[in-house]
């Protein structure tokens, strides 16, 4: 019998050229084709008044120099809105290369192509912009005062309104026995992957095709984009996403007008032309997320079970809106997380600032959300004197309710049904994992040695593989070997690995044997893209349905020839057997190239399967009527809606009441993402999703001053932790299949992340009883806090004792 | 982020390098470890006309440990300093700061003297050499002179040497006796600038009591400056002096500035909970001394 | 003494000598990427912070985004390329610090993974075979590098693993 694989901790199979140097990252490509460099707005808000490029045009090496003038057809219109929605009434994108008014420090003003990058940054410093600047928005709390306008057409910054609810909110807060309101600040971070964008771009005048790497999380929608922005046909426009080294969220947007202007560029100059974006340029003109100013009203009664919930926001998008309303709606809808909340209203206001975009980075949304509802039930601990573990539990969608309606509309337009989980099994789990019991005990050592220790949690309901669709192609050679293909991207999610553990399950093939290929429109044209945690749960299925195509037509093929029936028959290890009768057996490889009527014998193996070669059945075309040619099989993956993963974070943090320095000590993490292909790398992604969430909570932050200025664009001064930072992890898992798909795989790529800041919120504030109303914060905030006259005391719950 | 176009030199002598620093210039720079100095020109901050590259330079590699104290060569690196046990005998000081700068692969390439020529106040040697009385040698055409650290600081990345000149080394005068030293730095991330930090000495008489208690701090005010705390705790047992009360001093003393990781008043905080650590570290180490 | 704008270096890369002309701004990082065509070294922020860009010069792990290609002329290079070892029949012997962040999964997207390479195995290289790793090592050998996929535990995992494996060797 095959190796058991699903499950398996399977060793990837694409780490052995990425530790040998051996990678293809999108600059590792094109030696020697001509470099692209940008002049960048060094403004928030200004209007250009003139482009002087003369002093530039004698550098030595100069090829070209682009303005939007220099843009045609639809290269001179704005960037697409790539998701529109009804309530986004006044969605602005910016150009390629900006037209008239720059609305963002880091805005693309001019390109430079040259011999090489130093060059390029030559004559973009000899290129004079002038400017006559305008007034400045920055933050939400400015947006909403309008005193100026980003857009001038947009006097109200208000880009959209937000708006659900499933019940009359007011009443039901009036008929509540009990109401809280507060309000609450999250700021801004971003993606940050180590690898920043690339493209590279290649055009074939004799052929008129483009060919295009870039490191993109949507290949085949940044193909279409192409095309249809450059006017190409389709086939004409091949893009390849090679190894991606990170994205979180960032490389989803597109097309960025670099994945325009460079292949523009390489068509115009009959050159390979080559664009990497470095560290500043991704700071300041890539995107970035989280900040949100919530103002929350909770009905609750006695017993701390919730009544009413009420949401109030506003939600910086930055600049722009390219990637519509998709992180406030992602908030709105999953902020309710695990609780049964009778009545729920939630309004957000999506406004623009004079600021980087903001499109999703891992979360989307979520950790705002969950940041909204954790610190809800906290205060409602808090205010009846209750365990946070028992109000919360108090609350949660039971065990038998699921399929469980919320009445809300997701961020794919269905319903937010959530179709399996045990929050209560997560909460018992957590629990167990992190000692919450025993909590007194630990804060009284601490203290004893003069440390303020403190303890959080925070639970979160996951919406994740989202449609419309993914598909798969799987295909078996003559050679034996499997080649599967998707069309959706990887950044280190290790596709190639889970991928090839479905089929070589699916199919009964060694894992050796099967070569999978993603991002590559040259393989799989047809995709949408690698986000909301949805690659293994849409294109794991897709290609276990096209492996199951595969294994019936490779039965049905063998039964002929074995004489068998279909029923008989099993795949093991690439053979396929009469059950119990193992010498009656085909190869699989053999089944492939009899599966190919031939006429030319081109290799030894192809003799087997012409005209001649052996009895046939004259009666019958060689192709049968409905058939195909070839061991192969397309299938698709299409799910009526998002399937809901789960978890539970807790932290427990000790606070230096001489410092204030804030060192997370214990971090445990109950999660149940479904159906685990493989636990390793599950594993890894909850490690690498809570490392950003103790990031986002203690030391990311995009540090924006009021004139729009980006204060900390370095790795200097934009704190990522390094291992130092990053807290011991200890995970538990919970499988709960979902019945949605075929494999019941839930989505694992995103939820380390979300609630990394509210529990680190709560540990904090229980460390200090004091209130926390902003994230993140740092020691020197903490100090400014416990100073403040207006600092809000916590009232005393009963921590680790239920109720 | 690439360097704007420079021309560059590589003498293998001090003479050399003097006439090429002449001929090139003010716009030369000169460059040793080039680790403060390669992101300032990569992010096109900073763009000098000539790099004058000393690390061919003969004789400038040396760490000479005297009785006097430690002569370190312009291009020892950091790494040097930090398991020198020679010289941490006679000024224990460079250990313990060099260990908080940056990380390993900084410390490979950096150099100390090159730190102290950058004049960051968030460096952690600029600080050693005010705290321990420090001076560098100044080569020029005209010849080599000793400058002390108060005449060599005069700014945030500002030093006294201007025109054709190199810093060929720095030298920090030797503990003196019945004295204990600390340091301690508290950063956002592990490696990073330190939010604030503090170099201090401690001086005994035989009966362990202070006789001088100094403290110099990091990313703290424009230039490393010298605090004497010693009247605070003058006279006090080494075992139960009020370092507090030096703290409390400290903060009065200090002028820092915010920025992004930490506001001034959380600076002259930690400038006062540092002082009072690390005074009663270097206090338990004097009486062993 | 003559300034230049342009210098022909030799240097000893991964073991081979080799040769290249090079503006003399040129970074030590751009030089091996792209006028030897040494991609496996990659470049995450130009400004010294992140480490992916560490290569050894003469042994020593160095940020190569901070060193000017003009500068290692008459040095040893070693990169990524140049951790493993041949085996002799045409095939490569992976180093330990390869093979065991392979076995850790200590990597996710693979772009910092070179710079943690090459930090660890000249860390590791240097330390007293003859003891079992500490903490404080760990964390000193792995705290200059920033990841952004892992969350560091399993690349601290592949240090404690390829200690030991070290010390096996050596044993």
């Amino acid at each position: 019998m095959t190796t058991k694989l699903m499950g398996e901790p399977v060793r990837r199979r694409e780490d052995l050229r990425l530790i040998t140097g051996r990678g293809r990252y999108t600059d590792d490509i094109g030696h020697g084709a001509l470099a692209a460099a940008f002049v960048r707005s060094p403004y928030a808000h200004a209007r250009i008044t003139g482009i002087d490029v003369d002093g530039a045009l004698d550098v030595e090496g100069v090829v070209a120099i682009y303005t939007y003038e220099d843009l045609a057809g639809p290269m001179a219109e704005p960037l697409p809105v790539l998701i529109p929605h009804p309530q986004l009434t006044a969605p602005r994108t910016g150009f390629p290369l900006a037209r008239d008014v720059v609305q963002h420090v880091g805005e693309a003003v001019v390109m430079v192509v040259a011999t090489d990058r130093y060059v390029a940054e030559d004559v973009c410093d000899r290129i004079v912009v002038s400017y006559e600047e305008l007034p400045v928005v920055v933050g939400v709390d400015a947006s909403r005062a309008a005193v100026h306008a980003v857009h001038a057409d947009v006097p109200d910054n208000v880009a959209a309104r937000h708006h659900q609810e499933t019940g009359d909110v007011e009443a039901a807060l009036a008929a509540s026995p009990r109401t809280l309101s507060f309000t609450q600040y999250i700021e801004r971070s971003a993606c940050m992957p180590m690898e920043g964008k690339g493209v590279h771009a290649v055009w074939d005048a004799d052929d008129s095709s483009l060919r295009v790497h870039t490191s993109t999380q949507a290949s085949t929608s940044v193909r279409a984009a192409i095309a249809a922005k450059l006017q190409l046909s389709l086939e004409k426009v091949e893009v390849v996403a090679p190894d991606v080294g990170g994205g979180f969220g960032v490389k989803i947007v597109h097309p960025w007008p670099e994945e325009l202007l460079v292949p523009m560029a390489a068509i115009a100059l009959g050159q390979p032309v080559h664009w990497a974006e470095d560290r500043r340029e991704h700071f300041i003109s890539s995107a970035h997320e989280r900040e949100q100013r919530q103002e929350i009203t909770v009905g609750y009664d006695d017993e701390g079970r919730v009544t009413a919930l009420d949401v109030r926001a506003w939600h910086d998008n930055g600049a722009y809106t390219p990637y519509g309303i998709i992180v406030p709606i992602v908030t709105a809808t999953q902020l309710v997380g695990p609780y049964a909340v009778p009545v729920y209203r939630v309004r957000i206001d999506s406004v623009y600032t004079n600021t980087v975009i903001v499109t999703p980075y891992r979360g989307a949304g979520r950790p705002q959300g969950c940041y909204a509802m954790e610190r809800t039930m906290d205060r409602i601990a808090q205010d009846l004197g209750l365990d946070r573990a028992e109000v919360r539990r108090r609350n949660l969608i039971g065990k038998d309710q699921f399929p469980y309606d919320h009445h809300l509309t997701f961020q794919d337009g269905r319903p937010v049904i959530y179709d399996s989980g045990d929050y209560e099994g997560l909460l018992d789990k957590l629990v167990a994992l992190v000692g919450w019991d025993r909590a007194e005990e630990r804060r009284a050592e601490a203290a004893s040695r003069g440390k303020q220790l403190g303890i959080g949690m925070a639970m979160y309901v996951e919406g994740t593989g989202p449609g419309p669709y993914e598909g798969g192609h799987v295909q078996v050679l003559g050679s034996g070997k499997v080649l599967v293909s998707t069309g959706l991207t990887s950044q280190g999610q290790g596709h190639e690995t889970a991928f090839a553990q479905i089929v070589a399950h699916e199919l009964g093939v060694p894992i050796e044997d099967v070569e999978v290929t993603t991002g590559d429109t040259r393989r799989f044209g047809y995709a949408v893209g690698t986000f909301a945690s949805r690659a293994a749960v849409m294109s794991g299925n897709a290609i276990a349905l096209a492996a199951r195509g595969v294994r019936a037509k490779a039965l049905r093929i063998a039964a002929e020839i074995l004489e068998a029936d279909v029923e008989d028959l099993e795949i093991d290890e690439g053979v396929v057997q009469v059950k119990g009768t193992p010498g009656t057996a085909i190869p699989l490889r053999t089944v492939a190239v009899l599966s190919n009527p031939l006429r030319y014998a081109f290799d030894e193996a192809a003799r087997q399967a012409t005209q001649f070669a052996g009895p046939g059945d004259d009666s019958k075309p060689p192709v049968a009527v409905g058939d195909a040619p070839g061991l192969e099989h397309v299938d698709y993956y299409s799910p009526i809606r998002s399937t809901f993963a789960s978890g539970a974070h807790a932290a427990v943090v000790e606070i230096d009441p001489t410092t204030w320095e804030i060192d997370v000590v214990d971090y445990a993490v109950v999660h149940d993402c479904g159906t685990i292909v493989n636990p390793m790398i599950v594993e890894g992604q909850v490690h690498g999703g809570v490392a950003q969430g103790v990031g986002g909570a203690l030391y990311e932050r995009m540090a924006y001053d009021s004139d729009g200025q980006l204060q900390n664009a370095s790795f200097m001064d934009f704190l990522m932790p390094y291992a130092s930072e990053v807290p011991d992890v200890v995970i538990d898992h919970q499988e709960t299949p979902s019945p949605l798909n075929p494999l019941g795989l839930k989505g694992a790529g995103e939820a380390g992340v979300i609630p990394g800041t509210a529990c680190i919120a709560s540990a904090i504030e229980d460390a200090i009883g004091l209130r926390i109303a902003a994230m993140p914060i740092s020691p020197t905030e903490l100090y400014d806090l416990v100073r403040s006259p207006d600092a809000e005391r916590v009232p005393a719950a009963i921590p680790g004792v239920p109720a | 982020m690439k360097p704007a176009p420079f021309g560059y030199a590589d003498p293998t002598s001090l003479d050399e390098a003097l006439s090429v620093l002449e001929s090139e210039g003010e716009s030369a720079k000169v460059m040793a470890g080039g680790q403060s100095l390669l992101p300032l020109l990569s992010m096109r901050l900073a763009s000098p006309t000539t790099l004058v590259d000393i690390n061919r330079v003969p004789g400038l590699d040396a760490v000479v440990v005297g009785d006097d104290g430690v002569r370190v060569g312009a291009l020892v690196r950091h790494v040097g300093l930090l398991h020198h046990a020679g010289a941490a005998a006679v000024q224990p000081l460079l250990a313990r700061a060099t260990a908080n700068v940056a990380h390993p692969a900084i410390r490979n390439r950096g150099t100390t003297v090159g730190s102290i020529a950058h004049a960051d106040p968030s460096g952690e040697m600029t600080s050693v050499l005010a705290l321990t009385g420090g001076s560098v040698t100044v080569a020029t055409p005209a010849g080599s002179s000793a400058v002390d650290w108060a005449d060599f600081f005069i700014g945030p990345l500002e030093t006294s040497v201007h025109g054709p000149a190199v810093v060929i080394d720095a030298f920090f005068p030797a503990l003196p006796a019945r004295t204990g030293t600390a340091f301690e730095e508290i950063s956002r991330r592990k490696g990073d600038y330190a939010v604030c930090g503090a170099g201090v000495t401690v001086t005994l008489d035989h009966d362990s009591r202070v006789t001088s208690a100094r403290a110099s701090y990091i990313s703290v005010g424009l230039v490393p400056e010298v605090h004497d705390l010693t009247e605070a705790v003058v006279g006090q047992s080494a075992d139960t002096a009020d370092w507090a009360a030096a703290g409390a001093l400290a903060r009065t003393l200090v002028d820092p500035d915010g920025d992004l990781h930490a506001s001034a008043d959380y600076r002259r905080l930690l400038v006062g909970v540092l002082t009072e650590r690390t005074l009663a570290r270097a206090a338990q180490e004097a009486q062993n001394r | 003494m003559s300034v230049s704008t342009e210098r022909t270096i030799s240097v000893t890369v991964n073991g081979v000598p080799r040769e290249t002309t090079v503006p003399v701004r040129r970074l030590l990082s751009d030089a091996l990427r792209h006028d030897l065509e040494l991609t496996g070294t990659h470049v995450g922020c130009e400004h010294g912070v992140c480490g992916a860009c560490t290569v050894l010069v003469d042994g020593q792990p160095v940020r190569s985004c901070l060193v000017l290609a003009v500068q290692v002329d008459g040095k040893a290079v070693t990169t990524v390329e140049g951790l493993a070892r041949d085996d002799g029949r045409g095939g490569e012997v992976l180093h330990p610090v390869q093979t065991a962040f392979r076995e850790c999964h200590a990597l996710q997207c693979g772009f910092c993974t070179p710079g943690f390479l090459m930090t660890m195995a000249a860390g590791l290289e240097a330390r007293d075979q003859s003891t079992e790793i500490t903490e404080d090592e760990v964390d000193e050998i792995v705290g200059g590098n920033l990841c952004r996929c892992t969350g560091y535990a399993n690349i601290k995992k592949a240090c404690r693993h390829a200690a030991g494996l070290m010390r096996e060797e050596a044993q």
